[in-house]
């Protein structure tokens, strides 16, 4: 177990800077998610820290020590990679056991790991077979099998459910949790998927175009967003914007699930912030809720209400937001707005019929 | 239409490919029946394709008319020799083209590729000069060292070594192998195929090698069985066709032996390669 710190860690390939200064502080047995579109820069980092990649400039700490010159084998870490990369021509056995082997672990000691960590993950019937006689996810646990053997002070995953089923990724979801709990080490986990960032991660680390957005828990991140590319990149649907027109200095954001829908033939009480006027364009049915997308003279909107009533498609409604449910970015940089002050564009301003 | 068409056109394609493999197969054939011929059938026209006699003499005639025992040994030393060092150098060399970026890589590969397009009888006599200067002409030596590096080798491993996915020898390096351990651990077992193919390619190579030791020997004890077998023709005059092609056929027969049991990892080769 141990905390990984990295100090203005940049990365450039061919003078194109793919990783920018980063500072940034995993603690000691957390689950951190690196999440980003692709090409953000979280692959490189994670690859930077198993020593696969040389940094450009800063530094990489790994407990106590500086590990920018150690070579990745005696990092003590372990890695599990999107397409599992086990070796073809070994069995099962001795891809787990060649690290160990590796690692001058005696013989008989090695054979008692395999077979332990085997029985954990369900492997002990495979020890045999070669990897392509496996399923994806019996793969999957022979990668995972590999790398807790060693037991390692961190463990590195990069993208490492994004080849199986959607049955047996949420299924393998939980295990990877469950697991993280048992063994208590420190996890650094890769991925696009935003839903998956917020289920399995304590921290996430939600990074754009080489640079860190915002470092935060799922629940923080989802309510407090830093800035307008964190607000749009986590949830599904995304939150609502209202980009700043003329002379607003502020884009507007609100969460679907926030947005009061009401048909205009009732009378309009409301003390909300914002109100605007939009047309059912058309609805996803989820079950227990349902998806509206809304067309006002502000742009298209998503509002999300339980299922118990229906909207039909092509009704003209009332769109109102608390004032504690909206969010306000800076026009030109994207950054946050926290004034309470400012009382933002009323009805009156944001109104009107879209024809 | 796929019914009515399928039929004819599998039965041209038989008729070409039994076409094609006739033209390969003809020749052997025409050996393996002339070593059981006498002599005098050889010379009679019309020729005929079944000996009207079987010799069976031929052979053992052949292996008399020279020490073909230490032809054979020597042979085989030699082909041996050469692969397993081959073996030795192709494999890093492969590895360091196909895994490291380093100043003058291409370039290197580069030379590598001119050499694969030199013929032996181009620079034999500089080599020579070399083995005479070291005082190595006359052995099997002179035979073995200058085909230590296989351009070839080099050529086929480095495709092949390619075409393993970077996350198999990152895992490997974080599993604390050396560079060492992953090239022979991970790289030849997964190369395998590739490498029974260029073995067998050196070995029948080198095992049918006339031209090298012709120029590289003058005794009988470091002669290799080629050249054994054209001092049969040599010492009969050239008349002898049967005993000539006993010969052959002795020399053909290990070949034969060692292509059945690689078949399968030759198919297998050609199939990873083109996919």
């Amino acid at each position: 177990m141990a905390q990984v710190s990295l100090h203005h860690v940049g990365k450039s390939f061919e003078g194109q800077k793919v990783v920018k200064g980063l500072d940034l502080v995993i603690p000691n047995g957390s689950f951190t998610v690196l999440v980003g579109p692709s090409g953000c820069g979280k692959s490189t980092t994670l690859r930077m820290i198993a020593g696969l990649e040389n940094v450009t400039e800063g530094e990489i700490w790994i407990g106590e020590k500086k590990v920018n010159d150690v070579p990745p084998g005696k990092r003590d870490l372990a890695m599990v990679f999107q397409n599992y990369a086990l070796y073809p021509t070994m069995s099962v056995f001795e891809n787990i056991a060649f690290g160990l082997q590796n690692r001058g672990v005696p013989k008989q000691e090695r054979k008692r790991l395999v077979a332990e960590i085997a029985e954990v993950v369900g492997l002990t019937p495979y020890l045999d077979r070669k990897p392509s006689q496996l399923s994806g996810g019996q793969r999957q646990r022979v990668a995972l099998a590999r790398a807790m053997v060693k037991k390692p002070q961190v463990f590195l995953m990069d993208e490492p459910l994004s080849n199986l089923d959607a049955k047996l990724r949420s299924q393998m979801r939980i295990e990877l949790t469950s697991l993280h709990k048992q063994l208590g080490s420190t996890f650094i986990y890769v991925t696009h998927d935003q839903v998956e960032a917020m289920t399995m991660g304590d921290q996430i680390v939600v990074m754009n175009e080489g640079v860190i957005q915002q470092v935060a828990s799922p629940i923080s991140l989802y309510h407090d967003p830093e800035n307008l590319f964190v607000a749009q990149f986590i949830g599904s649907p995304p939150m609502n914007i209202i980009h700043a027109q003329g002379t607003e200095a502020e884009h507007i954001g609100f969460r679907p699930e926030k947005v009061k829908l009401r048909s205009m033939a009732k009378e309009i009480t409301s003390t909300a912030a914002l109100k605007l006027e939009g047309r059912v364009i058309t609805r996803e049915i989820l079950g227990s809720e349902v998806l509206y997308y809304l067309d006002t003279n502000r742009g298209r909107i998503i509002a999300k209400s339980s299922a118990d009533e229906f909207i039909e498609e092509g009704i003209l409604v009332e769109l109102s937001v608390e004032e504690k449910d909206l969010y306000r970015f800076d026009k030109e940089s994207g950054a946050r707005v926290r004034h309470e002050s400012i009382r933002l564009a009323t009805g009156e301003q944001l109104g009107g019929i879209v024809s | 239409m796929y019914r009515v068409w399928y039929y004819p056109r599998k039965a041209v394609e038989w008729v070409l490919l039994i076409g094609v493999a006739l033209v390969f197969v003809f020749p052997f054939l025409w050996m393996l029946l002339t070593a059981f011929k006498t002599l005098p059938e050889i010379y009679q026209f019309p020729p005929t394709l079944l000996p009207e006699q079987w010799e069976f003499g031929n052979f053992a005639k052949a292996w008399e008319t020279g020490p073909f025992l230490t032809y054979v040994l020597n042979s085989f030393l030699v082909a041996v020799g050469i692969l397993l060092l081959q073996f030795f150098t192709a494999v890093p060399a492969a590895y360091a083209f196909a895994r490291y970026k380093f100043r003058g890589r291409n370039w290197l590969f580069g030379l590598t590729l001119i050499a694969l397009m030199i013929p032996p009888q181009i620079v034999f006599l500089p080599v020579y000069v070399e083995m005479s200067h070291f005082q190595l002409v006359d052995t099997l030596w002179a035979l073995i060292l200058p085909y230590g590096a296989s351009a070839f080798g080099i050529f086929l491993l480095r495709q092949s070594f390619m075409q393993v996915p970077d996350e198999v020898i990152e895992a490997a390096r974080l599993d604390d192998a050396s560079e060492w351990k992953i090239m022979w651990r991970i790289m030849v077992p997964m190369a395998k195929p590739v490498l029974v193919t260029f073995g067998l390619f050196s070995f029948i190579y080198h095992w049918n090698d006339y031209f090298w030791p012709l120029i590289m020997t003058n005794s009988d004890s470091v002669r290799t069985l080629p050249i054994g077998i054209w001092m049969l023709k040599a010492s009969e005059g050239g008349k002898h066709w049967n005993m000539i092609m006993a010969g052959n056929v002795m020399l053909v027969f290990p070949i034969l032996i060692v292509f059945f049991i690689a078949q399968r990892h030759i198919i297998r080769a050609f199939i990873y390669q083109s996919k």
